[in-house]
């Protein structure tokens, strides 16, 4: 990007100050715009493994679903006050999850292509039967995390910051990690790994630091969206590979996977049509949205983003000259 | 663990779990079978495999509820779900084709998404089942039991391959589809309409995973939602026999039949799903370190 400073700050700006202030705006949608925050981290962190890094993972819900279990048991079990209980139940699940990928990270990041996606799918759906025959975290009948403390009303307000605010937080993170060698390096992995690595690059090491900068945000994510929701399913809402499991996947592809701005813009239009969906489908929303999947991915592989880049590479930094027609593609 | 103790102090309970594990193992590997037809000839993993499984139970079942037996509604089923097949291949499947692998995987997962969906709408939640009417089989003195509906199925499935394998060794369209698998460019110059040959294949696919819906149907219960696990089934069984092998394939999903009755009983039913996903992950992360140990001993 060779935008001048103030343009390329305008738009992070425009949108951190409409954030800020959309809670006062429309009051009655505070929570669908607080789950807009959701869908962009979601798809922000799954980019990161499938569109910058090339490993397309079915399973990152799994992060999710972890951080959102450790947050409400730690809610359950630890007696302190309410705000103390959610923050240290939110890193709990953020450490737990960054424990769990790199655990898993080393033997399931090995696996290529087709061979990751699959067991990523797996692995996901696994620990949402594991976690619903489990009694300690309530079974198939899931867990409910306690009533938020405050005034009536109050409480959507508290998680709109809330999930503003990782979302605030991880934007800029992606952004640092991309911007230095660590970006060039995923970048290189997802290009063409064996070469990556015959050069010298440690890619194990690599993949593994995304998969757990990944697993890191989901897991500090699921903590806030349990209590948003108001119930914790194992396979419903924790472990959703059907619903979140494949929506991170599908708003990054929307948008333009392997961009910056490609899984925000992506998350946004989707979030909507699917809020939609909910108001005017009724009952028949979950098969408009199958449907959706499969007309994004059959008609619009490669995104809006990456569309717009093929169709005007000067605006993406590229000279109109033979090096844009080779990598712009 | 309870259960474990209770298995070596019944043995015939054992041969019990591994004879209704094999007698599952032959409708598993119906499915997979389509599955690893499609990847070898097409390269795409049909991630909706399961819900096409689904579809044929539901065929069975409306066809046992409007009077037919069930028994005849396997090739009823076979036949409904291979123009369905062929209706998929030339809506959608054809697009993803010769695209990256990735695409066609997430392209079959969201048509596995709409089906389970519209069932869910259509057909709604309820658990059902095509009565056969068949009785059971006492063995050992009542200590062992058959169904005969199981042990009807599982020939049925065996006669189901062969068919499908006769078709493929005999026919013109399977002479095509075979020499397509081996090189689609060369086929393309021979003079073969290789779109042709991928919508024939897909539509075989669908047939075969309706007539295992259908025995699934009359053996067990179908619901909208059971199409995952025979996917992820398919899956293992083909990555642990490979591709264009029958007899591997059948061996694997008697063995996984088997398997999976066991852990079932010793873990608990509500683990059994668990256990299918998990062992999923187990056999593709063992399958890594194994391809990485031969490498090392290649170089």
């Amino acid at each position: 990007m060779k935008l001048p400073a103030a343009r390329a700050l305008a738009a992070p700006a425009a949108i951190l100050v409409l954030g800020l202030f959309a809670p006062a705006l429309a009051p009655a949608y505070r929570s669908q715009m607080a789950f807009l925050w959701v869908m962009i981290v979601f798809a922000l962190t799954w980019d990161l493994l499938g569109g910058q890094m090339g490993y397309n993972s079915f399973g990152n819900v799994l992060f999710f679903g972890i951080g959102m279990y450790a947050c409400v048991v730690v809610q359950r079990d630890f007696h302190l006050g309410y705000y103390s209980a959610l923050f240290v139940g939110m890193a709990a699940g953020a450490v737990l999850a960054v424990a769990v990928g790199a655990l898993i990270g080393s033997g399931l990041l090995g696996l290529r292509g087709h061979y990751f996606a699959i067991g990523t799918l797996g692995i996901g759906i696994a620990a949402g039967e594991l976690a619903g025959g489990w009694d300690f975290v309530g079974g198939g009948g899931g867990l409910v995390p306690p009533m938020y403390p405050g005034a009536v009303g109050g409480r959507e307000t508290f998680f709109y910051y809330l999930t503003f605010a990782i979302a605030v937080i991880t934007f800029p993170v992606l952004r640092w990690l991309y911007s230095g060698r660590f970006g060039l390096a995923i970048n290189a992995i997802r290009d063409d790994e064996d070469k990556a690595e015959a050069m010298g690059l440690r890619t194990t090491r690599y993949k593994t630091t995304a998969w757990c900068v990944s697993a890191f945000f989901l897991g500090l994510l699921g903590g806030a969206v349990g209590n948003l929701i108001g119930f914790v399913d194992p396979r419903e809402v924790a472990f959703a590979s059907s619903t979140y499991g494949v929506w991170m996947v599908l708003m990054a592809i929307l948008g333009g996977k392997g961009t910056l701005w490609g899984p925000v813009l992506g998350a946004a239009i989707f979030h909507v049509t699917q809020e939609l969906f909910w108001k005017y489908l009724l009952g028949w929303q979950r098969v408009a949205l199958g449907l959706l999947i499969v007309v994004i991915v059959v008609f619009f592989p490669r995104g809006i983003l990456g569309w717009a880049r093929e169709k005007w590479p000067e605006r993406f930094g590229h000279g109109v000259d033979e090096a844009a027609s080779e990598g712009g593609g | 663990m309870e259960n474990l103790r209770l298995l070596f102090a019944a043995p015939p309970l054992s041969l019990q779990l591994l004879l209704d594990g094999i007698l599952i193992g032959a409708i598993f590997a119906l499915a997979a079978y389509g599955m690893a037809l499609v990847w070898g000839v097409m390269g795409i993993i049909n991630v909706a495999q399961g819900e096409l499984v689904m579809l044929g139970g539901y065929a069975a079942y409306f066809l046992y509820r409007a009077g037919i037996h069930p028994l005849l509604g396997v090739p009823v089923a076979a036949v409904l779900l291979f123009f369905l097949g062929w209706g998929l291949y030339r809506s959608v499947v054809f697009r993803v084709v010769d695209k990256d692998l990735f695409i066609s995987i997430l392209a079959t997962y969201g048509l596995s998404i709409l089906i389970q969906q519209l069932a869910n709408a259509i057909f709604g939640a309820d658990v059902r089942t095509a009565e056969s009417g068949f009785g059971t089989l006492v063995l050992l003195g009542g200590a062992v039991t058959i169904a005969e509906i199981k042990l009807i199925s599982f020939v049925a499935a065996l006669l189901a391959g062969a068919a499908l394998i006769t078709f493929l060794k005999r026919s013109r369209m399977g002479q095509a589809i075979r020499a397509t698998a081996q090189n689609a460019r060369a086929a393309r110059v021979m003079g073969i309409d290789t779109d042709r040959v991928y919508a024939w294949t897909f539509a075989l696919n669908a047939a075969i995973c309706g007539a295992s819906g259908a025995l699934v149907a009359m053996t067990w219960i179908v619901n909208p939602y059971l199409g995952l696990p025979y996917t992820v089934r398919s899956f293992m069984i083909v990555i642990i026999a490979g591709l264009g092998n029958i007899v591997g394939v059948l061996a694997a999903a008697l063995g996984l039949g088997v398997a999976e009755n066991l852990a079932g009983f010793i873990l608990g039913a509500e683990y059994q799903a668990a256990f299918v996903f998990g062992l999923l992950v187990v056999i593709l992360v063992w399958r890594r370190f194994w391809l990485a140990r031969e490498r090392r001993y290649l170089a």
